[in-house]
Protein backbone atom coordinates (compact mmCIF):
# COMPACT_ATOMS: atom_id res chain seq x y z
CA UNK A 1 0.00 0.00 0.00
CA UNK A 2 1.11 3.22 -0.87
CA UNK A 3 1.62 5.75 2.34
CA UNK A 4 -1.36 7.98 0.93
CA UNK A 5 -3.40 4.84 1.24
CA UNK A 6 -2.29 3.70 4.43
CA UNK A 7 -2.64 7.08 5.42
CA UNK A 8 -6.58 7.06 4.56
CA UNK A 9 -7.03 3.47 5.69
CA UNK A 10 -6.07 4.61 9.42
CA UNK A 11 -8.32 7.64 9.22
CA UNK A 12 -11.46 5.70 8.26
CA UNK A 13 -10.85 3.14 11.24
CA UNK A 14 -9.85 5.37 13.65
CA UNK A 15 -11.06 8.73 13.44
CA UNK A 16 -9.09 11.34 15.03
CA UNK A 17 -6.29 8.98 15.44
CA UNK A 18 -4.44 10.77 12.67
CA UNK A 19 -2.58 13.94 14.02
CA UNK A 20 -0.52 14.45 10.96
CA UNK A 21 0.70 13.17 8.03
CA UNK A 22 3.89 14.04 5.74
CA UNK A 23 3.88 12.17 2.36
CA UNK A 24 7.59 13.25 1.54
CA UNK A 25 8.95 9.97 -0.10
CA UNK A 26 11.81 9.99 0.98
CA UNK A 27 10.43 9.45 4.94
CA UNK A 28 6.66 9.19 4.89
CA UNK A 29 5.70 9.88 8.13
CA UNK A 30 2.10 9.55 10.11
CA UNK A 31 1.47 11.14 13.37
CA UNK A 32 -0.66 8.69 15.51
CA UNK A 33 -2.08 10.06 19.13
CA UNK A 34 -0.52 7.47 21.95
CA UNK A 35 -4.30 6.97 23.05
CA UNK A 36 -5.03 5.63 19.57
CA UNK A 37 -2.21 3.50 19.00
CA UNK A 38 -2.76 0.13 19.95
CA UNK A 39 -6.13 0.06 18.27
CA UNK A 40 -4.05 1.68 14.92
CA UNK A 41 -1.25 -0.93 15.25
CA UNK A 42 -3.50 -3.81 14.61
CA UNK A 43 -5.29 -2.18 11.66
CA UNK A 44 -2.00 -1.05 10.10
CA UNK A 45 -0.80 -4.80 10.73
CA UNK A 46 -4.25 -6.54 9.37
CA UNK A 47 -5.86 -4.20 7.09
CA UNK A 48 -2.88 -2.92 5.91
CA UNK A 49 -0.24 -5.76 5.63
CA UNK A 50 2.39 -4.21 7.50
CA UNK A 51 3.44 -7.46 8.91
CA UNK A 52 7.44 -6.51 9.92
CA UNK A 53 8.41 -3.34 12.54
CA UNK A 54 11.99 -2.70 11.10
CA UNK A 55 12.60 -0.42 14.06
CA UNK A 56 11.86 1.55 16.79
CA UNK A 57 13.51 5.06 17.06
CA UNK A 58 13.10 6.46 20.50
CA UNK A 59 13.97 10.62 19.85
CA UNK A 60 14.26 13.13 22.66
CA UNK A 61 12.59 16.25 21.24
CA UNK A 62 12.81 18.40 24.69
CA UNK A 63 9.36 18.69 26.05
CA UNK A 64 8.14 15.69 24.43
CA UNK A 65 9.61 11.99 23.52
CA UNK A 66 8.96 10.54 20.39
CA UNK A 67 8.78 6.74 19.49
CA UNK A 68 9.19 5.99 15.99
CA UNK A 69 8.07 2.83 14.75
CA UNK A 70 9.61 1.83 11.20
CA UNK A 71 6.78 -0.42 9.40
CA UNK A 72 7.24 -2.14 6.40
CA UNK A 73 5.60 -5.11 4.59
CA UNK A 74 8.01 -8.39 4.40
CA UNK A 75 6.74 -9.28 0.63
CA UNK A 76 6.41 -5.95 -0.82
CA UNK A 77 9.49 -3.46 -1.77
CA UNK A 78 8.59 -0.06 -0.99
CA UNK A 79 9.73 2.77 0.95
CA UNK A 80 9.21 1.49 4.80
CA UNK A 81 6.47 3.98 6.57
CA UNK A 82 7.26 5.98 10.12
CA UNK A 83 4.49 6.33 12.38
CA UNK A 84 5.24 8.53 15.15
CA UNK A 85 4.26 8.55 18.46
CA UNK A 86 4.82 11.60 20.62
CA UNK A 87 4.46 11.55 24.62
CA UNK A 88 5.32 14.60 27.47
CA UNK A 89 8.28 14.05 29.13
CA UNK A 90 6.75 14.11 32.32
CA UNK A 91 4.37 11.55 31.73
CA UNK A 92 6.11 9.55 28.57
CA UNK A 93 3.66 6.15 28.92
CA UNK A 94 2.76 4.76 25.07
CA UNK A 95 0.48 1.51 25.18
CA UNK A 96 2.88 -1.78 24.20
CA UNK A 97 2.41 -3.47 21.09
CA UNK A 98 4.63 -5.94 21.69
CA UNK A 99 1.44 -8.19 21.12
CA UNK A 100 0.99 -6.79 17.39
CA UNK A 101 4.40 -7.49 16.58
CA UNK A 102 6.92 -9.94 18.29
CA UNK A 103 9.72 -7.89 18.05
CA UNK A 104 8.74 -5.05 19.52
CA UNK A 105 9.29 -7.10 23.11
CA UNK A 106 13.52 -6.33 22.94
CA UNK A 107 12.77 -2.63 21.33
CA UNK A 108 9.95 -1.39 23.85
CA UNK A 109 13.07 -2.32 26.51
CA UNK A 110 15.26 -0.99 24.52
CA UNK A 111 13.71 2.23 24.53
CA UNK A 112 12.92 1.92 27.74
CA UNK A 113 16.18 1.60 29.01
CA UNK A 114 17.82 4.28 26.91
CA UNK A 115 15.27 6.91 26.68
CA UNK A 116 13.14 6.48 29.67
CA UNK A 117 9.81 5.99 27.10
CA UNK A 118 6.97 3.73 29.70
CA UNK A 119 5.29 0.63 27.02
CA UNK A 120 2.23 0.29 29.20
CA UNK A 121 1.21 -3.47 29.70
CA UNK A 122 4.76 -4.70 28.20
CA UNK A 123 4.86 -7.64 30.15
CA UNK A 124 8.41 -7.89 31.17
CA UNK A 125 9.49 -4.01 30.86
CA UNK A 126 13.29 -4.10 32.39
CA UNK A 127 16.24 -2.89 30.93
CA UNK A 128 17.90 -4.88 28.28
CA UNK A 129 20.93 -3.40 27.62
CA UNK A 130 22.52 -1.30 30.63
CA UNK A 131 23.05 -2.90 33.67
CA UNK A 132 19.58 -3.85 35.85
CA UNK A 133 21.36 -1.30 38.41
CA UNK A 134 22.24 1.82 36.24
CA UNK A 135 20.20 4.75 36.84
CA UNK A 136 18.83 7.62 34.36
CA UNK A 137 18.22 7.00 30.85
CA UNK A 138 21.06 7.43 28.81
CA UNK A 139 19.95 8.88 25.37
CA UNK A 140 18.39 11.82 27.01
CA UNK A 141 19.52 15.32 26.31
CA UNK A 142 19.66 15.94 30.22
CA UNK A 143 21.42 12.85 30.70
CA UNK A 144 24.46 13.30 33.47
CA UNK A 145 26.49 10.55 33.46
CA UNK A 146 27.38 9.20 36.60
CA UNK A 147 30.84 9.86 38.87
CA UNK A 148 30.89 6.20 39.85
CA UNK A 149 30.10 3.23 39.33
CA UNK A 150 30.54 0.26 42.03
CA UNK A 151 33.61 1.89 42.69
CA UNK A 152 34.78 1.96 39.60
CA UNK A 153 35.72 6.16 38.40
CA UNK A 154 34.22 7.71 35.13
CA UNK A 155 37.50 10.02 34.07
CA UNK A 156 36.05 11.00 30.83
CA UNK A 157 33.52 13.83 31.68
CA UNK B 1 23.23 -39.18 -0.70
CA UNK B 2 21.45 -39.28 2.11
CA UNK B 3 18.95 -41.37 2.70
CA UNK B 4 16.15 -39.20 4.86
CA UNK B 5 16.35 -39.27 8.61
CA UNK B 6 14.45 -37.86 11.10
CA UNK B 7 15.61 -36.02 14.16
CA UNK B 8 13.32 -37.39 16.26
CA UNK B 9 13.97 -35.32 20.04
CA UNK B 10 14.08 -37.80 23.00
CA UNK B 11 10.71 -38.95 23.59
CA UNK B 12 9.61 -38.09 27.01
CA UNK B 13 10.89 -40.11 29.95
CA UNK B 14 9.27 -43.06 30.81
CA UNK B 15 7.07 -42.95 34.25
CA UNK B 16 10.26 -45.05 36.02
CA UNK B 17 12.57 -42.76 35.17
CA UNK B 18 12.50 -39.47 37.91
CA UNK B 19 13.65 -36.34 36.10
CA UNK B 20 13.55 -32.90 37.80
CA UNK B 21 13.89 -29.42 36.11
CA UNK B 22 17.05 -27.49 36.65
CA UNK B 23 18.06 -24.45 35.60
CA UNK B 24 21.39 -24.17 33.60
CA UNK B 25 23.32 -21.37 33.09
CA UNK B 26 24.87 -21.00 29.34
CA UNK B 27 27.05 -18.06 28.82
CA UNK B 28 28.35 -14.99 29.07
CA UNK B 29 31.59 -16.89 28.59
CA UNK B 30 30.33 -20.01 26.05
CA UNK B 31 32.84 -20.98 23.37
CA UNK B 32 29.37 -21.30 20.75
CA UNK B 33 27.50 -18.05 22.13
CA UNK B 34 30.23 -16.28 19.68
CA UNK B 35 30.69 -13.58 21.69
CA UNK B 36 29.30 -12.37 24.98
CA UNK B 37 25.91 -13.74 25.28
CA UNK B 38 23.53 -15.30 28.20
CA UNK B 39 21.02 -18.01 27.89
CA UNK B 40 19.27 -19.44 30.81
CA UNK B 41 17.90 -22.78 30.34
CA UNK B 42 15.66 -24.68 31.80
CA UNK B 43 16.04 -28.15 31.28
CA UNK B 44 14.28 -31.77 31.98
CA UNK B 45 17.34 -33.80 31.88
CA UNK B 46 18.94 -33.23 28.27
CA UNK B 47 15.75 -31.43 26.92
CA UNK B 48 15.62 -27.59 26.67
CA UNK B 49 12.00 -26.89 27.95
CA UNK B 50 11.97 -23.02 28.01
CA UNK B 51 15.05 -20.32 27.84
CA UNK B 52 15.26 -17.07 28.72
CA UNK B 53 18.34 -14.45 26.73
CA UNK B 54 20.46 -12.14 28.47
CA UNK B 55 22.02 -9.65 26.45
CA UNK B 56 24.06 -5.97 26.78
CA UNK B 57 27.62 -7.10 28.04
CA UNK B 58 29.05 -5.46 25.23
CA UNK B 59 26.99 -2.30 24.80
CA UNK B 60 28.86 0.50 25.17
CA UNK B 61 26.09 3.04 23.82
CA UNK B 62 27.18 3.40 19.65
CA UNK B 63 24.07 6.01 19.92
CA UNK B 64 25.77 8.14 22.82
CA UNK B 65 28.81 8.09 21.24
CA UNK B 66 27.58 9.49 18.06
CA UNK B 67 26.22 12.18 19.37
CA UNK B 68 29.38 13.77 20.67
CA UNK B 69 31.72 12.95 18.14
CA UNK B 70 31.96 14.44 14.16
CA UNK B 71 29.66 12.31 11.21
CA UNK B 72 33.42 11.44 9.77
CA UNK B 73 33.97 10.19 13.91
CA UNK B 74 31.28 7.91 13.80
CA UNK B 75 32.07 6.24 10.92
CA UNK B 76 34.64 4.50 12.67
CA UNK B 77 32.37 3.65 15.84
CA UNK B 78 30.67 1.86 12.90
CA UNK B 79 33.07 -0.74 12.43
CA UNK B 80 32.74 -2.23 15.73
CA UNK B 81 29.01 -3.24 15.33
CA UNK B 82 28.93 -6.21 12.93
CA UNK B 83 32.84 -6.43 13.56
CA UNK B 84 33.13 -9.00 10.79
CA UNK B 85 31.34 -6.82 8.33
CA UNK B 86 32.77 -3.55 8.62
CA UNK B 87 32.75 -2.50 5.09
CA UNK B 88 28.32 -3.16 4.94
CA UNK B 89 28.38 -0.94 8.16
CA UNK B 90 30.30 1.88 7.20
CA UNK B 91 28.58 1.98 3.74
CA UNK B 92 25.33 1.93 5.77
CA UNK B 93 26.20 4.68 7.80
CA UNK B 94 27.42 6.78 5.16
CA UNK B 95 24.59 6.73 2.97
CA UNK B 96 22.27 7.55 5.63
CA UNK B 97 24.46 10.83 6.12
CA UNK B 98 24.32 11.02 2.09
CA UNK B 99 21.00 10.96 2.07
CA UNK B 100 20.59 14.10 4.60
CA UNK B 101 22.00 16.36 1.28
CA UNK B 102 19.56 17.05 -1.02
CA UNK B 103 21.58 16.91 -4.34
CA UNK B 104 24.65 14.66 -3.49
CA UNK B 105 25.75 12.61 -6.69
CA UNK B 106 28.26 10.10 -5.43
CA UNK B 107 31.37 9.21 -8.41
CA UNK B 108 30.63 6.09 -10.36
CA UNK B 109 33.99 5.11 -9.28
CA UNK B 110 33.17 5.03 -5.79
CA UNK B 111 29.79 3.56 -6.12
CA UNK B 112 31.84 0.10 -7.76
CA UNK B 113 34.55 0.22 -5.14
CA UNK B 114 32.11 0.43 -2.24
CA UNK B 115 30.11 -2.58 -3.92
CA UNK B 116 33.23 -4.69 -4.41
CA UNK B 117 34.56 -4.37 -0.95
CA UNK B 118 31.02 -4.70 0.69
CA UNK B 119 30.54 -8.37 -1.26
CA UNK B 120 34.16 -9.52 -0.78
CA UNK B 121 33.29 -8.72 2.54
CA UNK B 122 29.75 -10.67 2.88
CA UNK B 123 32.22 -13.96 1.92
CA UNK B 124 34.89 -13.44 4.39
CA UNK B 125 31.96 -12.72 6.75
CA UNK B 126 30.07 -16.13 5.74
CA UNK B 127 33.15 -18.23 5.77
CA UNK B 128 34.00 -17.38 8.93
CA UNK B 129 30.03 -18.14 9.81
CA UNK B 130 29.83 -21.39 8.37
CA UNK B 131 33.97 -21.98 9.53
CA UNK B 132 32.58 -21.25 12.96
CA UNK B 133 29.51 -23.34 12.59
CA UNK B 134 31.03 -26.65 11.66
CA UNK B 135 33.34 -26.10 14.48
CA UNK B 136 30.50 -25.41 17.11
CA UNK B 137 29.31 -28.93 16.16
CA UNK B 138 32.55 -30.83 16.00
CA UNK B 139 34.18 -30.10 12.78
CA UNK B 140 37.10 -28.81 13.51
CA UNK B 141 38.63 -29.05 9.51
CA UNK B 142 36.32 -26.84 7.60
CA UNK B 143 37.09 -23.98 9.63
CA UNK B 144 40.78 -24.09 8.99
CA UNK B 145 39.85 -24.24 5.30
CA UNK B 146 37.15 -21.06 5.50
CA UNK B 147 39.98 -19.34 7.15
CA UNK B 148 42.67 -20.20 4.78
CA UNK B 149 40.09 -18.35 2.22
CA UNK B 150 39.24 -15.58 4.28
CA UNK B 151 42.84 -14.87 4.66
CA UNK B 152 42.87 -13.57 0.88
CA UNK B 153 40.11 -11.29 1.47
CA UNK B 154 41.71 -9.95 4.38
CA UNK B 155 44.74 -9.52 2.72
CA UNK B 156 43.50 -7.74 -0.39
CA UNK B 157 41.71 -5.45 2.29
CA UNK B 158 44.72 -4.60 3.94
CA UNK B 159 46.25 -3.09 0.92
CA UNK B 160 43.13 -1.20 0.15
CA UNK B 161 43.03 0.63 3.44
CA UNK B 162 45.54 -0.41 5.92
CA UNK B 163 43.32 -2.91 7.79
CA UNK B 164 42.11 -6.33 8.18
CA UNK B 165 38.92 -5.78 10.02
CA UNK B 166 37.39 -2.64 11.00
CA UNK B 167 38.22 -0.85 7.67
CA UNK B 168 36.87 2.65 8.61
CA UNK B 169 37.05 2.47 4.77
CA UNK B 170 33.53 3.55 3.40
CA UNK B 171 32.94 7.27 3.91
CA UNK B 172 30.13 9.68 3.41
CA UNK B 173 30.70 11.32 -0.12
CA UNK B 174 32.83 8.26 -1.61
CA UNK B 175 35.49 6.22 0.42
CA UNK B 176 38.72 6.92 1.86
CA UNK B 177 41.30 6.01 -0.41
CA UNK B 178 41.37 4.85 -4.15
CA UNK B 179 41.93 1.33 -5.34
CA UNK B 180 44.89 0.80 -8.34
CA UNK B 181 45.44 -2.00 -10.71
CA UNK B 182 47.51 -4.39 -8.53
CA UNK B 183 44.52 -4.31 -6.13
CA UNK B 184 42.59 -5.22 -8.75
CA UNK B 185 44.41 -7.62 -10.29
CA UNK B 186 44.71 -9.20 -6.45
CA UNK B 187 40.75 -9.08 -6.68
CA UNK B 188 40.47 -10.84 -10.16
CA UNK B 189 43.24 -13.36 -9.06
CA UNK B 190 41.31 -14.47 -5.93
CA UNK B 191 37.63 -14.55 -8.33
CA UNK B 192 39.18 -17.27 -10.26
CA UNK B 193 40.87 -19.12 -7.38
CA UNK B 194 37.98 -18.63 -5.08
CA UNK B 195 35.23 -20.19 -7.32
CA UNK B 196 36.24 -23.72 -7.42
CA UNK B 197 36.35 -23.67 -3.51
CA UNK B 198 32.61 -23.81 -2.83
CA UNK B 199 32.97 -27.35 -4.15
CA UNK B 200 35.45 -28.08 -1.65
CA UNK B 201 33.09 -26.96 1.60
CA UNK B 202 30.03 -28.85 0.33
CA UNK B 203 32.76 -32.05 0.08
CA UNK B 204 34.03 -31.43 3.60
CA UNK B 205 31.01 -29.55 5.45
CA UNK B 206 27.34 -29.21 3.51
CA UNK B 207 27.32 -33.27 2.59
CA UNK B 208 29.08 -34.15 5.76
CA UNK B 209 26.10 -37.37 7.16
CA UNK B 210 27.40 -36.28 10.50
CA UNK B 211 26.73 -32.35 10.34
CA UNK B 212 23.63 -32.95 8.38
CA UNK B 213 22.21 -35.21 11.16
CA UNK B 214 22.81 -32.35 13.73
CA UNK B 215 21.52 -29.62 11.64
CA UNK B 216 18.51 -31.02 9.91
CA UNK B 217 15.02 -30.60 11.30
CA UNK B 218 17.00 -28.62 14.21
CA UNK B 219 15.86 -25.01 14.66
CA UNK B 220 12.89 -25.09 12.45
CA UNK B 221 12.08 -21.34 12.51
CA UNK B 222 8.33 -21.12 10.21
CA UNK B 223 7.93 -17.89 7.74
CA UNK B 224 5.08 -16.37 9.69
CA UNK B 225 7.11 -15.87 13.25
CA UNK B 226 10.59 -15.34 11.26
CA UNK B 227 8.09 -12.18 9.48
CA UNK B 228 6.77 -11.07 13.19
CA UNK B 229 9.95 -11.09 14.67
CA UNK B 230 11.46 -9.19 11.86
CA UNK B 231 14.32 -11.76 11.14
CA UNK B 232 16.12 -10.93 8.01
CA UNK B 233 19.18 -11.70 5.77
CA UNK B 234 19.92 -15.56 5.07
CA UNK B 235 17.89 -16.67 8.60
CA UNK B 236 14.92 -15.45 6.68
CA UNK B 237 15.98 -16.69 3.09
CA UNK B 238 16.43 -19.99 5.00
CA UNK B 239 12.75 -20.10 5.96
CA UNK B 240 11.89 -20.10 2.50
CA UNK B 241 10.98 -16.33 1.95
CA UNK B 242 12.69 -14.64 -1.01
CA UNK B 243 13.48 -10.77 0.59
CA UNK B 244 16.85 -9.17 -0.47
CA UNK B 245 17.28 -5.61 -0.21
CA UNK B 246 19.99 -5.62 -2.82
CA UNK B 247 17.12 -6.67 -5.73
CA UNK B 248 14.07 -5.61 -3.71
CA UNK B 249 14.91 -2.12 -3.08
CA UNK B 250 18.41 -1.54 -4.73
CA UNK B 251 20.84 1.18 -3.18
CA UNK B 252 24.26 2.21 -4.56
CA UNK B 253 24.44 0.68 -8.04
CA UNK B 254 22.74 -2.61 -7.59
CA UNK B 255 20.54 -3.04 -9.83
CA UNK B 256 23.00 -2.98 -12.24
CA UNK B 257 24.25 -6.81 -11.57
CA UNK B 258 22.93 -9.96 -12.62
CA UNK B 259 22.69 -12.43 -9.16
CA UNK B 260 20.57 -14.91 -7.57
CA UNK B 261 18.88 -14.80 -4.57
CA UNK B 262 19.45 -18.76 -2.84
CA UNK B 263 16.51 -19.32 -0.47
CA UNK B 264 16.01 -22.47 2.16
CA UNK B 265 14.21 -25.54 0.20
CA UNK B 266 14.26 -27.91 3.43
CA UNK B 267 16.02 -30.17 0.99
CA UNK B 268 17.20 -32.49 3.77
CA UNK B 269 14.77 -32.02 6.01
CA UNK B 270 12.50 -29.10 6.90
CA UNK B 271 11.95 -25.81 5.44
CA UNK B 272 13.86 -22.93 7.59
CA UNK B 273 15.63 -25.71 9.91
CA UNK B 274 18.87 -25.14 10.56
CA UNK B 275 20.83 -26.79 7.73
CA UNK B 276 18.98 -24.02 5.17
CA UNK B 277 20.24 -21.33 7.10
CA UNK B 278 23.99 -22.73 6.50
CA UNK B 279 23.27 -23.54 3.03
CA UNK B 280 21.64 -19.83 1.75
CA UNK B 281 25.01 -18.58 3.20
CA UNK B 282 27.20 -21.12 1.20
CA UNK B 283 25.27 -20.49 -1.82
CA UNK B 284 25.22 -17.06 -1.13
CA UNK B 285 29.20 -16.25 -1.58
CA UNK B 286 29.23 -17.89 -4.99
CA UNK B 287 26.47 -15.25 -5.74
CA UNK B 288 28.50 -12.25 -3.92
CA UNK B 289 31.49 -13.78 -6.14
CA UNK B 290 29.06 -12.92 -9.11
CA UNK B 291 28.65 -9.14 -8.47
CA UNK B 292 32.17 -8.81 -7.51
CA UNK B 293 33.10 -10.45 -11.26
CA UNK B 294 30.32 -8.00 -12.94
CA UNK B 295 31.79 -4.68 -10.69
CA UNK B 296 35.75 -5.72 -11.08
CA UNK B 297 35.12 -5.56 -15.03
CA UNK B 298 33.36 -2.46 -15.54
CA UNK B 299 34.41 -0.09 -13.10
CA UNK B 300 35.13 3.00 -14.70
CA UNK B 301 38.22 5.79 -13.95
CA UNK B 302 37.20 8.95 -12.31
CA UNK B 303 37.11 10.62 -8.77
CA UNK B 304 36.98 8.37 -5.51
CA UNK B 305 35.06 10.70 -3.71
CA UNK B 306 32.57 13.53 -4.23
CA UNK B 307 34.44 16.40 -4.13
CA UNK B 308 30.26 18.37 -2.72
CA UNK B 309 31.64 17.09 0.76
CA UNK B 310 34.81 18.71 2.05
CA UNK B 311 36.35 19.78 4.67
CA UNK B 312 33.74 19.43 8.35
CA UNK B 313 30.45 17.71 7.41
CA UNK B 314 27.54 19.81 8.49
CA UNK B 315 23.99 17.78 7.05
CA UNK B 316 21.31 19.72 6.57
CA UNK B 317 18.68 19.74 9.54
CA UNK B 318 16.94 16.67 8.35
CA UNK B 319 16.15 13.07 9.06
CA UNK B 320 17.09 10.24 7.23
CA UNK B 321 16.54 6.27 7.39
CA UNK B 322 18.58 4.30 5.46
CA UNK B 323 18.78 0.28 4.98
CA UNK B 324 21.62 -2.35 3.47
CA UNK B 325 21.31 -5.88 3.16
CA UNK B 326 24.27 -6.96 5.42
CA UNK B 327 25.42 -10.40 5.61
CA UNK B 328 23.61 -11.12 8.44
CA UNK B 329 20.60 -8.86 7.16
CA UNK B 330 18.76 -5.60 6.69
CA UNK B 331 21.38 -3.53 8.78
CA UNK B 332 19.43 0.30 9.20
CA UNK B 333 20.48 3.72 10.36
CA UNK B 334 17.95 6.10 11.06
CA UNK B 335 20.50 9.76 11.21
CA UNK B 336 18.41 13.03 12.78
CA UNK B 337 21.28 16.20 11.93
CA UNK B 338 19.87 19.74 13.05
CA UNK B 339 22.34 21.10 11.06
CA UNK B 340 25.59 20.45 13.37
CA UNK B 341 28.80 19.17 12.79
CA UNK B 342 27.04 16.24 15.19
CA UNK B 343 24.34 14.28 14.64
CA UNK B 344 21.16 15.36 16.98
CA UNK B 345 20.43 11.55 17.28
CA UNK B 346 21.37 8.07 15.85
CA UNK B 347 20.15 5.08 15.99
CA UNK B 348 21.16 1.44 14.82
CA UNK B 349 18.45 -1.30 13.37
CA UNK B 350 20.89 -4.53 13.94
CA UNK B 351 19.88 -7.63 12.17
CA UNK B 352 21.49 -9.46 14.79
CA UNK B 353 19.68 -7.87 17.40
CA UNK B 354 16.36 -9.43 15.73
CA UNK B 355 17.55 -12.06 14.47
CA UNK B 356 18.59 -13.93 18.38
CA UNK B 357 15.50 -12.60 20.18
CA UNK B 358 13.55 -15.29 18.93
CA UNK B 359 16.08 -17.98 20.41
CA UNK B 360 13.42 -18.87 23.10
CA UNK B 361 10.62 -19.48 20.38
CA UNK B 362 12.47 -21.65 18.48
CA UNK B 363 14.53 -24.06 20.77
CA UNK B 364 11.88 -24.75 22.67
CA UNK B 365 11.83 -28.97 22.74
CA UNK B 366 15.18 -29.45 21.99
CA UNK B 367 18.54 -31.13 23.16
CA UNK B 368 20.71 -28.78 24.91
CA UNK B 369 23.08 -29.41 22.27
CA UNK B 370 20.81 -28.28 19.49
CA UNK B 371 20.77 -25.31 20.94
CA UNK B 372 25.01 -24.70 20.08
CA UNK B 373 23.62 -25.87 16.58
CA UNK B 374 20.42 -22.87 16.68
CA UNK B 375 22.92 -19.99 18.07
CA UNK B 376 25.37 -21.07 15.44
CA UNK B 377 23.07 -21.22 12.55
CA UNK B 378 20.82 -17.42 13.75
CA UNK B 379 24.98 -16.18 12.96
CA UNK B 380 25.36 -13.31 15.59
CA UNK B 381 27.35 -11.32 16.60
CA UNK B 382 27.01 -9.34 19.59
CA UNK B 383 29.16 -6.20 18.55
CA UNK B 384 25.66 -5.36 17.26
CA UNK B 385 23.00 -7.24 19.27
CA UNK B 386 24.35 -4.81 22.30
CA UNK B 387 25.77 -1.53 20.16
Amino acid sequence: MTPEKIHDALNAAHPGAVLAFDPNPKLPSIKVAPSAWKAAAKTLRDACGLDYLVCLTSVDRGAELEAIYTLETMGETRAPIHVRVLVPRENPVIPTVEDVWRTADWHEREAWDLMGIVFEGHHNLVRILCAEDWEGHPLRKDYKSPDTYHGIKNNVT
Amino acid sequence: MNAPHTNTPAAAPSSDVRSEEMLLNMGPQHPSTHGVFRVVIRTDGEIVLDSESHVGYLHRCFEKHCESVSFLQSVLYTDRLDYLTSMGNNLAFSMAVERLYPDLKIPERAEHIRVICAELNRIASHLLAIGTYGMDIGAITPFLYCFRDREKILSIFESICGQRLNYNYVRPGGVAYDIDDSMIAAIKDFCGYFRPKAQEYDDLLSNNDIFVRRTANVGVLPKDLAISYGVTGPSLRGSGLKRDLRRDAPYSIYDRFKFDIPVGTGEKGTLGDCYDRYMVRVREMIESLKIVEQAVAQIPDGPFKSEQLKGKLRPPKGESFVRVENSRGELGFYVISDGKDVAARVKCRAPSFHNISLLSDISKGCMIADMVAIIGSLDIVMGEVDR
